[in-house]
């Protein structure tokens, strides 16, 4: 039986839609699938060597669960964001969910493969010396190449 | 049951249960047990999708302590 394929975007450099592409892919290679994520616009943060800027924000999340019901206008003052980021990195260290360090190691090792988009790098300027080794940088057609041929092609 | 190794998974969440007992598969032989222990609810349906994905045989699950038992035998 050939091995199923899957294709993901991971376009979002958040804390909490970090996790879905990580989580998704490091399953499906322990299922022995063959995987690829492309990261494009925000999603190439989730590729920096130094993983510690990613943040999540109370703003424009409402369904974040808070301690306390907390009024946009609080969360809008300084030192929030950090706040709630280390918040939310502590329960999940409690919870025993793993890091997104791990979490991209693991996929690594099972050989999923990450593909950075070109275009983006050239957009924002950013250094590839930021970003770990083990990728690739390409288009849309290399995306397009490989998630024609999958199972499951999902946009994060 | 025999086992002819443990891997536990106690504490760990989704998906490091499935993650790392894929990991401590990879050194056995075919034919070898593989127990695995983990306290995450979800690796009940997880570690049964595990097995019919990969071919590798969940032989027995239940619980002990209040903790998760399952025994893959390597495909």
């Amino acid at each position: 039986m050939a091995a199923k394929k899957m294709a993901i975007i991971a376009t979002k450099g958040a804390l909490d839609m970090a996790y879905p592409p990580l989580i998704l892919a490091s399953t499906a290679a322990a299922l022995g699938w063959e995987v690829q994520i492309f990261f494009t616009f925000y999603g190439l943060q989730l590729l920096r060597k130094d993983l510690s800027g990613i943040a999540i924000s109370p703003i424009g999340n409402p369904a974040m669960p808070m301690p306390v019901p907390m009024p946009v206008v609080v969360s809008m003052l300084p030192g929030m964001e950090a706040m709630a980021t280390s918040m939310m990195k502590a329960k999940m260290k409690k919870k025993g969910v793993a890091s997104l360090t791990e979490l991209r190691d693991l996929c690594q090792e099972a050989e999923v493969k990450f593909i950075a988009c070109q275009m983006t790098v050239d957009l924002f300027e950013f250094d590839k010396a930021d970003f770990i080794d083990g990728i690739e940088y390409g288009g849309a057609a290399t995306f397009m190449k490989f998630a024609g041929e999958t199972d499951v092609c999902l946009f994060i | 049951m025999k086992f002819d190794k443990e891997f536990d998974a106690s504490g760990l969440s989704c998906p490091l249960p499935i993650v790392k007992t894929k990991k401590s598969l990879a050194d056995m032989a075919p034919g070898q047990v593989l127990r695995v222990v983990a306290t995450d609810p979800g690796s009940v349906c997880d570690m049964q999708a595990f097995a019919e994905q990969t071919g590798n045989t969940l032989l027995e699950q239940g619980t002990e302590n209040s903790k998760y038992v399952f025994f893959l035998k390597k495909a």
